[in-house]
């Protein structure tokens, strides 16, 4: 077999993010959450937000257990919803963590690339 | 010492005829499926198992030759596809060591089997009886019985399984008394690969009147197995891991029992007479066998059942546990792999081919992306068994499950993949 040069999916920014995930902790202070699990696998994502006067989303974090593609997918969410209105947020959709993945996600992972998108839409759905 | 072990030594005189390489050509997956120049590393064996082509030509030489229904036409290809069909049940009777092919009973899997007997054995019983199941027992041995207890204001009881993964015997002692009715166990666990000691567990219920059901989806396919001399009542298990099409199990029962137990479909083909004002039922085990029953699987089986037979099982568990054997060793080398239960011995005796395990610091989910890419097919995830899991501290964990076709390069390729995900992870 020919020597295997990682893999296109666990890229080091990937993995980065999985390491050092940004915007971590529960936030006591939030207007909105929500959480998701995986029951398959156990992965479980908790989304803490809170939109400022002028409905900016003007911090957020989560807090989440998982494999390395649902808490990488979920750090980098947390970075690009920061500053976002409600309205921005909900266009978020499965092509955007696509490309923050940046490489194909095989069917049988896309429920745990799509983990922390369910747990912001919940979020912003549900709760108001 | 289990059964199981006690049967394996009588074999050690017989030298090894396994010839893998030889057995990998009789399935053509492995010439078709490999990705990018990597070979099909076939290791969820557990789940499922491949087909060898000639399982696939008898199938097909119903469909092309003699296709019709069975028990009822009276020309040449419908007594034929009876003939091939009864003589499935014959062939998977010689299988399991059962004396009489009456009490074979066709079903589509270890699952619909386990549901019958968990909504059929639980008819006369009241309030106050008990059913006992293991710990260990995959979710099909398990919510069935879950249902039926709750329907009939049954208790359910669970014979605990120690940190190794094994069972408690002398706290099912305690356990199996004279309210339990039921008792159901898997022969070996799909999760950890573990042979339980079922006859020691039937003395135990049938001290009482219990009666014994037996889940030998995971036995069946990589042990010699004889039902009568293990003390099962029942026993269930499926056509797919054994390399026998999807669709098709099997369900064996003592043919008394049988007779006493309610039909669970019925329909056509399992009835004696009919009237106006009710129905009588034909004999066993064709009153469990209503509707057009899947003839071209059981054709199948048979032929699967007649593969085996020329491997031999004895040959098959020498195989599987001598490959177990050797990629515990190398994993245990490697360095950074959980090992589950830990601190087994590599060749534990009541131990098959199964090897439940975890890469340190790489999710169950990332580690089998990882092998995936490498062509390697393991198993992620909790294995239909969560209590068990639970119990030994973990949520999931990988599973390599081995077959007659595995060799020891599969091992290889596992560890350098292995040694892959490490890497990438920086482990």
């Amino acid at each position: 077999m020919e020597d295997f040069q990682g893999d296109e999916l666990y890229r080091e920014n990937i993995l980065d993010h999985y390491r050092h995930p940004h915007n971590t902790g529960v936030m006591e202070q939030c207007t909105h959450r929500a959480r998701e699990v995986n029951p398959l696998c156990g992965d479980e994502i908790e989304i803490f937000l809170r939109f400022d006067e002028v409905g900016k989303a003007a911090n957020v974090s989560f807090v989440g257990q998982g494999c390395a593609i649902s808490q990488a997918v979920v750090s980098m969410l947390t970075d690009w919803v920061k500053g976002k209105s409600r309205e921005e947020l909900a266009r978020a959709d499965e092509t955007y963590v696509r490309q923050w993945l940046g490489a194909p996600v095989s069917v049988s992972r896309e429920k745990c690339a799509f983990l922390g998108l369910r747990a912001l839409r919940r979020a912003i759905d549900i709760n108001n | 010492m289990c059964a199981f072990y006690k049967k394996s030594r009588r074999f050690n005189g017989i030298v090894n005829p396994m010839n893998t390489e030889q057995i990998k050509k009789d399935f053509s997956i492995f010439s078709h499926a490999a990705r990018s120049g990597k070979p099909l590393v076939y290791l969820d064996n557990a789940a499922t198992s491949q087909t060898p082509d000639e399982v696939l030509e008898a199938m097909n030489a119903y469909y092309q030759k003699y296709r019709s229904n069975i028990h009822r036409g009276v020309y040449a290809i419908a007594e034929r596809a009876t003939s091939a069909y009864e003589g499935a049940r014959l062939a998977v009777a010689e299988f399991i060591g059962a004396g009489d092919p009456g009490e074979i009973i066709f079903t589509r899997g270890t699952t619909e089997g386990l549901n019958i007997l968990a909504s059929r054995l639980t008819l006369g019983l009241s309030a106050g009886d008990e059913v006992a199941v293991s710990e260990m027992e995959h979710h099909a041995n398990l919510v069935p019985w879950m249902q039926a207890v709750k329907a009939r204001g049954l208790t359910l009881r669970f014979l605990p399984v120690r940190k190794d993964g094994r069972l408690d015997i002398e706290a099912a002692r305690a356990i199996i008394g004279p309210r339990v009715k039921i008792v159901s166990l898997c022969h070996a666990s799909n999760a950890l690969g573990l042979v339980n000691p079922v006859h020691e567990i039937a003395d135990m219920a049938h001290a009482h009147g219990a009666v014994v059901v037996v889940d030998g989806a995971q036995s069946v396919p990589h042990l010699p197995v004889n039902v009568e001399e293990l003390g099962a009542d029942f026993f269930a298990f499926s056509g797919h891991k054994m390399f026998g099409p999807t669709g098709i199990g099997v369900l064996w029962g003592k043919k008394a029992l049988l007779e006493k137990m309610e039909p669970f479909l019925y329909g056509g083909d399992m009835i004696q007479e009919v009237t106006l004002d009710g129905a009588t039922w034909t004999d066993v085990p064709w009153k469990f066998e209503g509707g057009t029953p899947p003839i071209a699987e059981a054709i199948g089986l048979a032929a699967a059942v007649r593969y085996l037979r020329r491997l031999g099982m004895e040959n098959v568990v020498r195989h599987e546990r001598e490959l177990t054997r050797y990629a515990l060793e190398r994993m245990s080398a490697l360095g950074g792999v959980m090992l589950y239960p830990a601190g087994d011995a590599p060749d534990a005796p009541d131990r098959i081919g199964v090897i439940a395990f975890n890469i340190e610091k790489v999710h169950p989910h990332d580690a089998a992306s990882i092998l995936d890419r490498h062509g390697i097919a393991v198993r992620a995830g909790h294995h239909c068994a969560m209590p068990l899991l639970r119990k030994l501290g973990i949520n999931f964990s990988l599973r390599a499950s081995f077959s007659a076709y595995n060799t020891r390069e599969d091992v290889d390729l596992l560890i350098a993949a292995i040694a892959d995900a490490q890497k990438i992870f920086h482990v």
